[in-house]
């Protein structure tokens, strides 16, 4: 299991490598400078601030900077936003996003997992059917025609919830149920097909041939089997999730990344941009890691085969 | 010799789209302590619907038992609750499968898989349960059973994976074990082994085997008793030997002969019995061997022949065995000479 997580890691560490160089290298080819009205600074000024940022230096000497502050967690400072580090910015809106996001994740994966495992074991019944119809719903609905009408029916018409802005608890509840639905959807679809797969497999006739009762049967023999897949779709769909908040961030006028992300992007912050591509991609290189440690721990087969090599 | 268990014209169909298939149609056959008897007949005939109907493991729906009774140790296990069965089997009852590569839960432990039936059944502690898991392992030749308890099921061969699920199907030591196809899917050497294995354990635990296959060579090398089955029937049953050297049915007749044989060296054709089984939506009448048998007459369309006693061991259901029948003879290549 070491062998495996080590190898992982080393995957992980050299992705992002490639993905950090890369953006660095984009944000150099795009046209146009950050500096704001470029044409009506006296040129010793914009040499000034040229230097001030270290873009006057050769590109590979500049690449050596950004990698050396980026091993050090520095993003460097902000070109519009005057004497703030990208990286403050990022840890002072990331607590959002992820709490909306995370708790997406969560929420709609427990529920996904019940409604999935009911539907299976109750095969053919109208418990079957309300899931299908919920997981059609979620998957048809995108998150943002949610969250907008999520906001006007119970933030404004009928006035249970906060409808914008990050004050309390019931701030984060319409932000993350908008961003969930598509993952009960998914995780429930993903469960019960594997789970009414696993339950005609052989060895669940050996299982019930040793006089097990019929809840270790399903819950020993069988969840564990139909888990694996479920697994391998909670990276992607965390990742989607991730990326799906910057609007339901937008909808909800949450202080979260996303208000950073869509700003530098009109603005052409380059350190900006950067900062928070790589941000993203440290994220999801993670998620994904996290994920293969727990399939490898889920399965034996992917632990062990892995370990070989 | 005490009755280990008692079949008695057991009747189990499933309902789908199409009818009722009725798959067992009225099966009697028992099974005495220590004895092996094996069921044979051709694919589909309900061999696996009876064995798995003993232990009650057909889903219901869509099967359902129809009639009939499953004796075992004085009790009808045909009118036993979902928790009673849960209390007989792999404690008393245990079955083995076809493919071992299916048959074993790929994510758990061979040694979780034995010991969760001891710690079920045996009010076993963990411990305890183990140290008979690494015995069992033992018992079936998986040589270091200490640290192949801990491997999964995809670090075992073929014939490894089948000696582990006999040890699961052991560790109770039920007192019958029902062995469907067991070595069907293996490579032929190792099948021998595992027939001689489960001879061997059978005289270390004294259990009672129900054995279903294909091969007449693995009958003959393990069974006492012999249930012949065609379309969800018993048409004949008897002694091996009864069996193998006074064969009374057509249908046993024609498996005997396209069954290999050691004891004749010269070139006699394995005949393949020409044609196939009846539809079991819509069974007919008469015999149901009648379509495709040579010595097939009027009545036997029309009725099916009752069951008569050849001796009190060996027992047969043709019109052949009717007073008032032609005298026919098997034909050569069915008979072993003795
Ligand atoms: N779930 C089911 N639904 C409908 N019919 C079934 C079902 N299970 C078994 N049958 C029918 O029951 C009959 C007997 O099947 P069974 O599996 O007992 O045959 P078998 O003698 O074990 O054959 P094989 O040698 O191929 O294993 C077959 O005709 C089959 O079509
Ligand atoms: S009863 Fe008739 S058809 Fe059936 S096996 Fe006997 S002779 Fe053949
Ligand atoms: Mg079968």
């Amino acid at each position: 299991m070491l062998k495996y997580t080590l190898k992982r890691l080393s995957y992980m560490v050299v992705t992002l490598w490639i993905i950090a160089t890369v953006t660095f290298f984009l944000m150099h080819l795009l046209p146009g400078t950050p500096l704001k009205n470029e044409e009506k600074l006296p040129e010793h000024i914009k040499e000034q601030i040229m230097e001030k940022y270290g873009l006057n230096d050769p590109l590979p000497v500049q690449y050596l900077n950004f990698m050396g502050g980026l091993v050090q967690g520095d993003l460097g400072a902000s070109y519009t936003q005057d004497g703030r580090e990208v990286s403050g910015m990022i840890a002072e809106g990331f607590p959002v996003s992820a709490f909306i996001g995370g708790q997406a994740v969560v929420f709609g994966s427990i529920v996904g997992l019940l409604l999935g495992l009911i539907a299976a074991l109750k095969r053919g019944t109208w418990m079957d059917n309300l899931s299908t119809m919920i997981a059609v719903f979620g998957i048809s609905i995108p998150n943002f025609v949610l969250g907008a009408l999520l906001a006007y029916f119970v933030g404004v018409k009928w006035g249970i919830l906060p409808v914008a802005l990050w004050e309390s608890y019931a701030s984060s509840i319409m932000p993350s149920f908008a961003l969930a639905l598509v993952v009960v959807a998914i995780i429930s679809r993903y469960i019960r097909t594997e789970m009414v797969e696993v339950l005609d497999a052989e060895y669940m006739k050996t299982a019930k041939a040793k006089g097990l009762p019929r809840r270790t049967v399903v819950f020993r023999h069988a969840l564990r089997n139909a888990l694996i897949p479920a697994i391998t779709i909670l990276g992607p769909l965390t990742v989607n999730i991730i990326t799906g908040s910057l609007v339901i961030e937008q909808i909800f006028a949450l202080p979260g990344i996303g208000e950073y992300f869509v700003k530098s992007i009109v603005n052409n912050d380059y350190t900006m941009i950067t900062g928070i591509t790589i941000f993203y991609s440290i994220l999801i290189v993670s998620v994904i890691f996290i994920v293969d440690i727990l399939y490898g721990i889920i399965d034996p087969r992917i632990r062990l085969s892995g370990a070989k090599e | 010799m005490t009755k280990v268990l008692d079949v008695k014209d057991l009747h189990v169909s499933f309902n789908t789209f199409n009818g009722e298939v009725q798959a067992v149609r009225g099966v009697t056959f028992d099974v005495t302590k220590g004895e092996t008897v094996a069921i044979v007949g051709e694919s589909g005939c309900g061999k696996s619907v009876t064995s798995q109907t003993i232990m009650r493991l057909i889903p219901n729906p869509p099967g359902f038992i129809k009639e009939g009774q499953i004796v075992f140790e004085g009790q009808d296990l045909a009118q036993y609750s979902e928790k009673q069965m849960e209390k007989v089997r792999g404690n008393d009852i245990a079955m083995i499968f076809q493919d071992p590569m299916t048959s074993l839960n790929p994510t758990m432990t061979v040694g979780r898989q034995i010991t969760e039936g001891l710690i079920q059944h045996q009010n076993m502690s963990k411990q305890e349960a183990h140290e008979k898991a690494i015995e069992m392992l033992r018992l079936v030749g998986i040589p270091s059973p200490e640290s192949r308890i801990k491997q999964y099921p995809h670090q075992f061969s073929g014939g490894m994976r089948q000696r582990a699920m006999i040890a699961i199907a052991l560790a109770c030591q039920p007192k019958l074990l029902i062995a469907d196809e067991p070595t069907t899917a293996l490579d032929v050497t190792i099948q021998a082994q595992i027939i001689d294995l489960m001879k061997d354990l059978q005289n270390k635990i004294d259990t009672s085997i129900i054995l279903i296959t294909h091969d007449l060579g693995v009958v003959a090398d393990i069974a006492d008793r012999v249930v012949v089955m065609y379309a969800g029937k018993v048409i004949e049953t008897g002694k091996l030997d009864e069996i193998f050297y006074q064969p009374k049915h057509p249908y046993t007749w024609g498996l005997l002969a396209s069954m290999p044989r050691l004891d004749q060296d010269d070139n006699t054709e394995l005949l393949p019995i020409p044609g196939s089984p009846p539809n079991l939506l819509n069974p007919p009448p008469g015999c149901p061997f009648a379509a495709r048998c040579p010595h097939a007459m009027k009545v036997c369309t029309e009725q099916m022949p009752e069951t008569t006693e050849v001796s009190t061991t060996h027992q047969v259901a043709c019109w052949l065995d009717h007073p008032l029948a032609p005298d026919v003879k098997p034909p050569a290549g069915a008979v072993r000479g003795e």
